[in-house]
C-alpha cells in the first residue's frame, strides 16, 4: 500500500511539475492541480497509513491510541483541500482577466 | 492581569477579520461608511499593537513578557495558541504603522480604483497579524493564505494589463511555495508528532537519528517557502516586477509581506536550530548566510541598473531582506538585534518611498525614465535649445520642494547615510560583526564590504534618479498633490526620525528581542506553562 501511495504521489507531483513549467496557462493551472493532489496525499500519508480503524475515540471511553488512526493529518488534509481550491479558482479568474487583456494564453502575456 | 487584558492578543487577528467580513454587506456606493470603519480598524489595531508592544516590554521570563492566548482554552501541544513575545509585538506595530499610513493614503484616490479594497485591506491585515502571533506551524500557513489570498486580489486592484501580467507570476510561484510549505509541515508532523512551535522546540533535540534527516528535509523544504517569500535569490525574480506592478499602497503595505518570510525564518531558526538543539544545532545557517549576501549583491546590482524608480524600490526591498537573513545567518545575537532595528527602519523608508514615487510619477509621462537614460548616454539632439532658457530666479514649487525633502530623506534611510535611523541600523550590524569574540572570520568581512557597497549602489541610484526628476528644472509639470497623500510619507519619515532619536531606547528593545530569541527552552516553557504534559505524546 505504502509504495502504491508513493508511485502515486511522485507522479502527480512530476506531472504537476513538468505541466507548471509549460508555457499556457492552462497547463500551469492544471500542473498546480495536480501538485496540489500529490501535496494533500502527502500529508495524508504523514499520519501513516491504515486501514478500518477509526479515527475518532468512542464517547465515554478511553481508547489505546495505538488502535486509532491519526485524526490530525486528516483535518490537516481536509483546510489544504479547502485552501488550494480557493485559490486555484481565484488564479482561474486571473487567467481568464490575462486571456481577456492580451488575448494570448502565453504565461508571460504576450507570444515568444 | 485581567482576563479582560489577555483577550488584547486576539484583537490584531479578530477585529480586521470581523470588520473586513461586515464590510461585504455593503455595497460599494456605501463609501463613507467603508472609509469609516476601516480608519476606526486600523488605528484600533495600532493602539492594540503599540499596547501589546509595552506590555511585552516586561523583564524576561518575569511577569508575563510572553503573552500566550489559547484558543477555545485548549492546553498548548493540543490546541492552538497566539504567543505575543516582543519581536511579535514589534511587528504587529510596524503592521500597524504601515497600514495607518498606506490606507490614508490610499483615501485621497486610489481606494476608487476597484472594487472590495476595503475588505481586501483588512483580510490582509489580519493574514500578516495572525502570522506575526501564532505559535502554531499549521495556523501559520492558514495564516498565510489568508494574508496571499487577500494580496492577489490587492496586486490586482485597479486592474490594468501591467498588474495582470504581474499577477500570473506573482500567484503561481505563491501557490508553489504554499505547496512547499505544506510538504514541509507535514513532514515535521510525521517525524515529531507535533506542530506547536515551542513543543517543536522541545522535542527536536530528543528526535532519534535515523529521523533526523528526514527533520532537516523538512526544515530545509518549508525553508524554502519562506525564502520565496523574504525574495531571496535566486527566487526573487518575481518581487520587483510585482511591487512595480501594484499600485502605490499595495506596493508600500507589500512592503512588510517580504518581512513575514524573514521574521519567520527568524524565529523558527533560532527556535528549532537554536543552541540547544543537538546535533541539528545551527542547521542552515549558512544557506541564510550566503543567501542573504547573494541576495544584497543581486538587489544592489538591480538598484543600479533599474530605469525606473518603481523598480529600484522593488529591489531596495531585496536589499533590506537580505541584509536581515545575512545577519541571521552569523548566529550573532548582536547582529541580529542591529538587524531588527534595520529590518524596522528599512521597511518604514521603502514603504515611504513607494508611495512618494507615486507622487512624483504622476507629473511625468510614462517611459520618461527610460528615454532620460537613453539620453544620458547618447546626449540631447535638442539640449541647446533647452539652456537658452533663463534658469535664474527660477522659484522652486512647494509641492516639488516638499517631494524633494521626502525624496533626500529616503535617500539617506535607504543609503545607510547619517543622521537618519538607517545610518544607526547598518552601523549596528556592523559593529557586531566587527566586535564578535575571537578573530573575525574572512566572511564577516565580505558581509561588512557588501553591506557598504550596498549602501554606495543605494546613494548613486536615489542621487542619480533625484537629480533627474526632481532637480532638472522646467522638465515636469508640477505634481497635483493633495495633503491627504504627503501626511502619511512625511509621517513615515518622522516615524524613522524618532527612531533615530530614542535610539538607544529602541536598540535596548531589540537586544531584549534578540536575547530572548537565543533561549527556546525558556520560551518553550513559557508558552507550554499551565497546560499540563501529556503523558506518550512522542511516537
Amino acid at each position: 500500500m505504502e509504495a502504491t501511495l508513493a508511485i502515486g504521489i511522485g507522479v502527480f507531483a512530476g506531472s504537476g511539475i513538468w505541466l507548471v513549467l509549460r508555457p499556457r496557462t492552462y497547463q500551469v493551472i492544471i500542473g498546480l492541480a495536480l501538485l496540489s493532489y500529490a501535496v494533500n496525499l502527502f500529508i495524508f500519508g504523514m499520519g501513516r497509513l491504515r486501514t478500518g480503524v477509526p479515527p475518532i475515540l468512542q464517547p465515554g471511553t478511553m481508547g489505546d491510541p495505538a488502535q486509532y488512526a491519526d485524526p490530525l493529518p486528516q483535518a490537516l488534509v481536509l483546510t489544504a483541500i479547502v485552501i488550494g481550491f480557493a485559490t486555484t479558482a481565484l488564479f482561474l479568474v486571473l487567467l481568464l482577466a490575462a486571456r481577456g487583456l492580451t488575448d494570448t494564453d502565453h504565461v508571460d502575456g504576450r507570444e515568444e | 492581569m485581567t482576563p479582560l487584558v489577555d483577550h488584547l492578543i486576539v484583537v490584531p487577528v479578530l477585529l480586521p477579520l470581523a470588520v473586513g467580513a461586515f464590510l461585504l454587506l455593503f455595497d460599494e456606493r456605501r463609501r463613507s461608511l467603508k472609509v469609516a470603519l476601516s480608519l476606526a480598524t486600523t488605528f484600533t489595531l495600532l493602539g492594540v499593537a503599540v499596547g501589546l508592544l509595552m506590555r511585552a516590554d516586561a523583564p524576561p521570563f518575569g511577569a508575563g513578557a510572553i503573552g500566550v492566548y489559547r484558543l477555545g482554552n485548549w492546553p498548548a501541544p493540543v490546541g492552538i495558541v497566539l504567543v505575543a513575545d516582543r519581536l511579535s509585538a514589534i511587528m504587529l506595530t510596524l503592521t500597524a504603522v504601515l497600514a495607518c499610513a498606506t490606507l490614508v493614503f490610499a483615501l485621497a484616490r486610489w481606494h476608487r480604483a476597484g472594487p472590495r479594497f476595503y475588505t481586501l485591506f483588512l483580510m490582509l491585515l489580519a493574514g500578516l497579524n495572525g502570522a506575526f502571533l501564532t505559535g502554531d506551524l499549521f495556523n501559520l500557513f492558514v495564516f498565510f493564505e489568508v494574508m496571499l489570498a487577500a494580496s492577489y486580489g490587492l496586486v490586482l486592484h485597479g486592474s490594468g494589463t501591467a498588474r495582470v501580467k504581474a499577477g500570473l507570476h506573482y500567484i503561481p510561484v505563491n501557490l508553489l511555495a504554499s505547496a512547499l510549505f505544506l510538504v514541509g509541515v507535514s513532514l515535521i508532523y510525521g517525524v515529531t508528532g507535533t506542530l506547536n512551535m515551542a513543543e517543536l522546540a522541545r522535542r527536536i533535540p530528543a528526535v532519534a537519528p535515523e529521523n533526523r534527516m528526514l527533520l532537516e528535509a523538512a526544515a530545509a523544504i518549508l525553508g524554502i517557502a519562506f525564502l520565496v517569500k523574504a525574495g531571496v535569490w535566486p527566487l526573487c525574480f518575481w518581487l520587483p516586477t510585482t511591487y512595480a506592478a501594484a499600485c502605490a499602497p499595495v506596493a508600500a503595505m507589500f512592503a512588510i509581506m517580504s518581512k513575514v518570510g524573514v521574521y519567520v525564518i527568524l524565529r523558527l531558526f533560532l527556535l528549532l536550530f537554536g543552541e540547544d538543539a543537538g546535533a541539528s544545532a545551527g542547521f542552515g545557517g549558512n544557506v541564510l548566510f550566503y543567501g542573504g549576501m547573494a541576495t544584497v549583491a543581486f538587489g544592489s546590482i538591480g538598484v543600479l541598473a533599474s530605469q525606473s524608480m518603481l523598480r529600484l524600490a522593488g529591489y531596495s526591498v531585496l536589499v533590506s531582506s537580505g541584509t536581515v537573513l545575512a545577519a541571521i545567518g552569523t548566529g550573532n545575537s548582536a547582529a541580529i538585534s542591529g538587524s531588527l532595528y534595520y529590518m524596522v527602519s528599512s521597511t518604514l523608508a521603502i514603504s515611504a518611498f513607494f508611495l512618494l514615487i507615486e507622487l512624483i510619477e504622476r507629473g511625468r509621462d510614462a517611459g520618461a525614465d527610460v528615454l532620460a537614460v537613453t539620453l544620458e548616454i547618447f546626449g540631447d539632439p535638442e539640449e541647446d535649445g533647452l539652456h537658452e532658457e533663463a534658469e535664474i530666479g527660477l522659484a522652486i514649487p512647494a509641492a516639488i520642494a516638499m517631494l524633494a525633502g521626502a525624496f533626500v530623506g529616503c535617500t539617506l534611510l535607504l543609503a545607510g547615510l547619517p543622521p537618519l535611523s538607517g545610518f544607526i541600523a547598518k552601523f549596528a550590524i556592523l559593529s557586531a560583526l566587527i566586535n564578535a569574540a575571537g578573530i573575525v572570520p574572512a566572511s564577516s568581512w565580505v558581509l561588512i564590504a557588501l553591506l557598504l557597497l550596498a549602501g554606495l549602489a543605494a546613494l548613486i541610484a536615489m542621487t542619480r534618479t533625484g537629480i533627474r526628476v526632481l532637480w532638472v528644472p522646467g522638465e515636469a509639470a508640477i505634481p497635483n498633490v493633495r495633503a491627504l497623500e504627503m501626511v502619511p510619507v512625511v509621517a513615515l519619515l518622522v516615524l524613522c526620525i524618532g527612531l533615530t532619536g530614542f535610539g538607544g531606547d529602541a536598540m535596548r528593545y531589540m537586544e531584549a528581542t534578540a536575547q530572548v530569541l537565543y533561549w527556546p527552552q525558556e520560551y518553550a516553557r513559557e508558552v507550554l506553562a499551565a497546560s499540563p504534559q501529556l503523558p506518550g505524546a512522542g511516537r
